[in-house]
């Protein structure tokens, strides 16, 4: 499992707070804490405040690779904003994201292309989110294929299917769910399935259950990545052994011990 | 039309490690042995690499062994003397390390003391300036009095000592780490007790690069197909990021071989069977071919001949 950690996003006060005052021990603080904690990529996103988002995505960048040397995710609807992120970046990241209009992709599937970056596609269009698995699929298969077409591989393709507040569109968590299980029979080798986990639990009193429950119902149906809360320990624990009963890893009796360790984690 | 090889690139790498310490690096070691560093199966170099080739060690006894005639010929010179058979092992039958075997320790063999092991171990020590390992006699209460007294024995000189098991290891990881060697982790066939044991062993503070595994090997004929898939299954997790997997592994190839009746018995017991003093190392041979294809990077072998052949087929293959 590809775990995005979420927590550098200018949604969230710390992080606000450090980019307006250009404090890079926070934000530092939070590279390295969510790695320690089973992160693999970390997603950058500088938020809506931002004045200048272009050069705050390239500081934050370039802040994040002074204290470690992780993959990112460069995540922000504002293609100019992905291109300065993407640019600022050591080793080729992951572009967060596309959907299936023409001026987005028009916009990002060079930009991967160039830098070999991956790119997340979500299944979603200009005119907004469809409420059909077939619809939902059809916009998947068209950023899949002109991805291949860019020249990108499928393995560098992150699919979502796209998971909306269960408080606010409840009878889409189906769709959602059976889209997943679909997206991984587009092609062989298939695309990475994502999700940005968070989303599922937006205005819940109780958010750690249903993100956990969400994650665990997409790993059953072949999610393999997900932006999520790294920090949320239980999460964590729920997907390492939701992955151990999908037989993604050999069981022993510290299982999870042997998970983080082998991400490097914990230290 | 020509098809393209599908190529199985791998996310993780074998741990390497090394086994020996020369004397600038505080040992008396005059070679080392460096195995592991793979990031493919065995020998499929067009999918990963495989820097370093398996290798073969040979077994002396602290004990004379119940072995076959068309085996202890080869020993009878020596078996009763640890130092002549360790320079016999090297110089005469191509030994890449050597591997004391503390079987006269068991309880129901010589019940030998800590005192007669590190005896052995210091003379072998002398004689031989390959690198060493020490297997004790598997009896957990006499291991953990015997094996540490060893590991100071060995200070400082970078061996591989045996076996921490899941409910025996906390003695012998504590004492590896002291004296600074490398410790064998031990499962019977069992993938999920083996990465148990290699998760317990790291968490007493050793360095993945300083563990070796073992499945119990299965001899042809005893359960081969079981080694086979249970080292396959290891390397493969291993090789997809399993760091608790992805280390090294040793088999018992001779000692196991030379249990098999096909090996053992006579010609004139079995005629069909054929002469007896090719049909033992043969199915060493066979044992260490199938061990190697699934991703064993130590062998331990006990016929000169089976030793030369298996050499000559690692050579081959790399």
């Amino acid at each position: 499992m590809l775990v995005i950690g979420e927590r550098i996003n200018g949604m969230f006060k710390d992080v606000r707070k450090a980019i307006q005052t250009k404090d890079k021990a926070i934000v530092q603080d939070l590279a390295k804490r969510q790695l320690a904690s089973g992160a693999n990529v970390l997603d950058v996103n500088v938020g809506p405040a931002s004045a200048d988002p272009v050069s705050a995505m390239k500081w934050l960048v370039e802040t994040i690779y002074e204290a470690v040397d992780a993959p990112l995710a460069i995540d922000s609807p504002k293609p100019p904003v992905v291109e300065a992120g993407v640019k600022a970046c050591k080793r080729p990241p992951i572009i967060n994201s596309t959907d299936g209009s023409p001026d987005k992709m028009a916009a990002l599937i060079p930009l991967a292309a160039e830098y070999k970056a991956g790119l997340i596609g979500l299944c979603m269009d200009e005119k907004g989110i469809p409420s059909t698995v077939d619809a939902r699929l059809e916009v998947g298969m068209k950023i899949l294929a002109a991805c291949v077409e860019a020249g990108i591989e499928p393995q560098n393709v992150h699919l979502d299917p796209v998971i909306l507040p269960v408080k606010f569109s409840q009878p889409q968590f189906a769709v959602s769910f059976e889209t997943l299980r679909q997206l991984k029979t587009l092609s062989d080798p298939s695309p990475q399935l994502v999700v940005g986990l968070s989303n599922a639990s937006q205005g819940c009193i109780d958010r750690h259950i249903v993100n956990r429950i969400t994650l665990v119902m997409g790993i059953a149906g072949g999610l393999n990545e997900a932006i999520m809360d790294p920090f949320d320990t239980e999460l964590m624990h729920a997907m390492i052994t939701a992955e151990l009963l999908m037989n993604k890893q050999i069981y022993c009796d510290s299982y999870i011990d042997a998970y983080m360790k082998s991400m490097g984690a914990g230290k | 039309m020509p098809v393209a090889r599908v190529l199985d690139k791998a996310s993780g790498q074998i741990a390497e490690v090394t086994i020996g310490a020369t004397k600038a690096n505080g040992g008396s070691r005059a070679s080392v042995v460096k195995v592991g560093g793979e990031t493919a199966m065995p020998f499929m170099f067009d999918d990963g690499v495989m820097p370093n080739a398996p290798v073969v060690g040979m077994e002396v006894w602290d004990m004379q062994p119940t072995w076959p005639d068309h085996l202890a010929v080869h020993y009878k010179d020596v078996w009763n003397n640890p130092v002549a058979w360790a320079a016999k092992c090297q110089e005469k039958f191509g030994a890449q390390m050597i591997c004391i075997r503390l079987i006269g320790t068991h309880p129901d063999n010589k019940n030998f003391g800590p005192d007669d092991a590190v005896k052995v171990v210091k003379a072998v020590k002398g004689a031989t300036g390959l690198p060493i390992m020490v297997i004790g006699c598997d009896v957990p209460e006499k291991d953990n009095a015997v094996l540490p007294a060893v590991s100071q024995a060995l200070a400082g000189e970078r061996a591989l000592i045996g076996f921490a098991s899941q409910n025996n290891y906390k003695t012998l990881a504590a004492t590896c780490i002291a004296d600074g060697h490398n410790i064998l982790t031990s499962a019977p066939l069992d993938v999920n007790i083996g990465k148990q044991v290699n998760i317990l062993v790291t968490d007493m503070g050793i360095p993945i690069e300083r563990v070796i595994q073992l499945q119990t090997t299965a001899a042809l004929g005893y359960g081969l197909e079981y080694c086979f898939s249970a080292q396959e299954r290891i390397r493969q997790a291993g090789l997809g990021g399993d760091k608790m997997l992805a280390i090294p592994m040793l088999a018992t190839v001779g000692y196991e071989s030379w249990r098999a009746k096909e090996a053992k018995v006579s010609a004139a017991e079995f005629p069909a069977w054929g002469p007896e003093d090719k049909r033992g190392p043969a199915w060493e041979v066979a044992t260490a071919v199938g061990v190697l294809l699934s991703g064993a990077d130590i062998l331990l072998l006990n016929h000169p001949e089976a030793v030369a052949a298996t050499k000559k087929y690692v050579k081959s293959m790399m």
